[in-house]
């Protein structure tokens, strides 16, 4: 079985989000980049399948600038057999993301594709559905647990209610919540490994893949400063404080 | 772990600890003279630069020599100095401007640029790599492995093992490198640095070290006083008061100034907290002036090497050498170090090189790198300034000032006298019923900040469930000798908030390490009274981020 999976380029987890001071967007300049987190556990659990023996090639792929190599290197680090970089240095929005996902999936022919639920720059969560929707393959997100049988995958799924289980057929996407696993750390050796390991280089254009503009940015804020809290005397006072914030 | 832990292994012809200025540097050079030899450089922060720190006036003379083409290959050279300003600063309202022929030859900074080391060390890390050198950031070197007398590498840390020291599901054991010569480059005080000075009694023959604290923030300012190129420097107040040190505030590009206070960590004083005071300078009308309207966007922390040639260690050992602040190679004159860090790492590389292309197996002492520094412009700029600490040290800021002025305006630097400092920095602090306590003013929230929000700034992070990297020797130290007697100078000295004394359930005091704050500054290592902190790197990844510092 083969599986495709996509990681993104985004900004660190640990670093202090800081805006542009013309509001065009996010500082990310000189800023520490690593492979969004919820693909890095889509990427181990392509690699667990791998170890279990129920997949048998794993590539990795990525939509980025050249900067993006590196976590490509990473996913290749984690024991992906190959990769696949679209590079562009304009901005990817969902929509462009889903079509080349598309081009590719049909090119690969995997029978999972596997993503991260959303990436933590933009928090869009739409590729991977959009990605199931123009390949009309089914498609599980959040999953918290998935247990693959050949042609078809039951799925975990953490909604608001609590879990649902799916089952889907194969070929799908499926896309990784938090709770699934948590990823390994990196062997040096691995990493070393990972260097030689190909890379393909394509295009946007060579992909014939069509740009979106769904979306444009209208500006970018920073989220309003914490105020100071109060203390309250007695039950009653919080009580009545709640009352007035409209929050009882 | 045990001894018998499988270990993977990878031999190469030089290894290199540490992805700063003079790592970087002589991993360059090795390759420019010697495209076969395989060079491997380890790096504990998770990526090139997100451990280095600096003001940073940068004078370009050792990258001139590295890449004279520097300017075409797009370093990040963006600001040349345009003017000079230094004061003394006699009261929190007062300053004095020196005037320009009374400033020491070696503090102008005509040709030099104001930089972020955190952007050079990561295009000399873009260089590097393109030259053919592996790096590995997020590995730190844990343990030299020394064999018979000989350094022969490094193993890198574990990953996953828990608070409790057992090895989780997640653990990876550390790794052998090996290699013919391996370069120490951990910066100020590198924790298997000061192991082989002291295994090796590299220091026998020379001055303690001393060293600062240097702390930095970088601000964006209002444009309308924002002058691009504009270095000032001061002494006196804050500082005066308890101890000697200096700051500094740098215009750099896009609005942004970077403003420090360096504290000599002799201080006497166990009450002194360089982070306070380093926030109560800020409010000074000379600083304030620009900072006001501003807005910080980073904070960050770092010891300095700054004994200088009366201090510095013999840098070789066989199998390995030490290079830039690992050693001491700072000139505290200039308050520089990136460019003699630097070319202390190219000299090191062009010995290597030299010796591994004519057939040498390396494990030896690599003795043509001592020569090749004694006759270099780095020895020479660091005889002239030799005595620069000690005099401060010895005089005062005002009268040792002075003589500074005479030895390196009058003289060059050639003056038939010398001064040392015998007393190591910690060996200075004096017990707190000798001091008196110092009031500091509380932060307002615009200008100076508390510790943890400045922490923050620092993008620190740290696995939570690991073994704490802040070894004590004796756990009991700090409460039952360190309070009463220096009221554990710990709490203060720290500009992370890691050490903490806080009251147990039982009533008693308790000392309480947040070592996930740390931002690897090494001051503790260096100024604990009692020599009992240890610093060792965490796992692999974890301290700050900083991005341009």
């Amino acid at each position: 079985m083969k599986v495709l999976v996509s990681v993104k380029r985004a900004i660190d987890y640990n670093v202090r989000i800081q805006i542009k001071p013309d509001g065009s967007g996010v500082v990310e300049n000189g800023v520490k980049h690593s492979m969004n987190p919820f693909d890095e556990i889509a990427v181990e659990q392509a690699m667990r399948w791998k170890e279990a023996g129920s997949a048998d090639e794993v590539v990795a792929v990525t939509i980025g600038p050249e900067a993006a190599k590196e976590q490509l290197r990473s996913a290749l680090a984690f024991g992906c057999d190959r990769a696949i970089h679209v590079k562009t240095d304009e901005p990817v929005q969902p929509l462009t993301a889903a079509r080349v996902f598309e081009a590719l999936a049909k090119k690969e022919e995997p029978k999972v594709f596997l993503m991260g639920k959303q990436a933590i720059d933009d928090d869009s969560n739409q590729t991977g559905q959009m990605t199931a929707a123009l390949l009309e393959w089914p498609q599980a997100t959040f999953a918290s647990e998935i247990e693959l049988d050949g042609e078809t995958a039951k799925v975990t799924r953490e909604i608001d209610a609590g879990l649902e289980t799916l089952d889907i057929d194969l070929p799908g996407v499926i896309t990784a919540d938090l709770r699934l696993n948590e990823p390994r750390y990196l062997k040096l050796p691995d990493i070393m490994k990972a260097k030689k390991k190909p890379i393909e280089d394509t295009s946007l254009d060579d992909l014939g893949v069509e740009r979106a503009a769904m979306l444009e940015t209208v500006k970018t804020v920073a989220p309003p400063e914490r105020g100071g809290g109060i203390k309250v005397e007695s039950v009653d006072e919080l009580v009545s404080k709640l009352k007035e914030k409209g929050l009882l | 772990m045990s001894e018998e832990t499988e270990r993977d292994v990878m031999e190469y012809d030089v290894l290199i600890v540490g992805a700063g200025p003079a790592g970087l540097s002589a991993a360059c050079r090795l390759k420019q003279k010697s495209p076969e030899l395989e060079v491997c450089i380890v790096e504990k922060g998770s990526e090139v630069g997100a451990h280095l720190l600096s003001g940073a006036v940068f004078e370009p003379r050792a990258l001139d020599e590295l890449f004279p083409d520097w300017k075409e290959k797009g370093a990040p050279l963006n600001v040349p100095v345009t003017r000079d300003e230094i004061y003394f600063f006699t009261s929190e309202s007062k300053a004095t401007k020196m005037p320009n022929a009374f400033v020491p030859a070696p503090m102008h900074n005509e040709g030099n640029y104001v930089i972020s080391l955190g952007q050079l060390g990561r295009w000399l890390g873009e260089q590097a790599e393109a030259l053919g050198v592996e790096i590995y950031p997020g590995f730190a070197a844990q343990t030299p492995i020394i064999e018979d007398g000989v350094v022969k590498g490094i193993v890198t840390g574990e990953m996953g093992v828990g608070k409790n020291g057992e090895p989780k599901d997640s653990h990876v054991p550390g790794m052998e490198l090996r290699a013919k010569y391996t370069f120490f480059s951990e910066g100020c005080r590198g924790h298997i640095g000061k192991q082989l000075i002291r295994e090796f009694e590299l220091d026998k023959d020379v001055d303690p070290q001393h060293y600062g604290i240097g702390l930095k923030e970088i601000w964006e300012i209002d444009p309308e006083k924002h002058e691009p190129g504009l270095v000032i420097h001061g002494a006196g107040w804050p500082i005066h008061l308890s101890g000697s040190g200096g700051s500094f505030l740098y215009h750099l590009e896009d609005n942004r100034v970077a403003v420090g206070l360096i504290v000599d960590l002799n201080y006497e004083n166990p009450y002194l907290s360089p982070f306070k005071e380093f926030q109560r300078f800020k409010h000074h009308p000379k600083i304030a002036q620009y900072l006001e309207g501003g807005k910080r966007v980073s904070y960050g922390s770092r010891a300095i090497t700054k004994g200088g040639l009366n201090s510095l260690p013999k840098m070789t050992v066989p199998g390995a050498v030490l290079l830039g602040c690992d050693a001491g190679t700072l000139n505290f004159a200039k308050i520089k170090g990136n460019h003699t860090a630097m070319k202390s790492g190219m000299l090191a590389a062009e010995a290597a090189a030299e010796a591994l292309t004519g057939g040498g197996e390396g494990h030896d002492e690599l003795t043509g790198y001592t020569d090749a520094f004694k006759a270099s412009w780095v020895y020479e700029e660091l005889y002239a300034s030799r005595n620069f600490g000690a005099s401060l040290h010895k005089f005062g800021t005002f009268k040792g000032g002075a003589l500074n002025y005479i030895e390196q305006n009058w003289f060059k630097g050639k003056a038939p006298w010398n001064f040392h400092d015998t007393t190591p920095d910690y060996a200075a602090t004096k017990p707190a019923d000798q001091c008196t306590e110092i009031e500091y003013p509380k932060p307002d929230g615009k200008l100076s900040f508390d510790i943890l929000s400045s922490v923050h700034l620092s993008n620190t992070g740290h696995e939570e469930d690991q073994p704490c990297h802040l070894k004590l020797t004796d756990p009991s130290i700090p409460i039952e000798h360190n309070l009463p007697k220096y009221a554990e100078p710990a709490q203060r000295y720290c500009p992370a908030g890691v050490y903490e004394v806080v009251n147990g359930d039982d009533g008693k005091p308790r000392f309480q390490i947040n070592f996930a704050n740390c931002v690897h500054c090494k001051t503790c290592d260096i100024k604990d009274p009692s020599q009992n902190i240890t610093w060792v790197p965490p796992e692999g990844g974890g301290g700050p981020k900083y991005s341009a510092m």
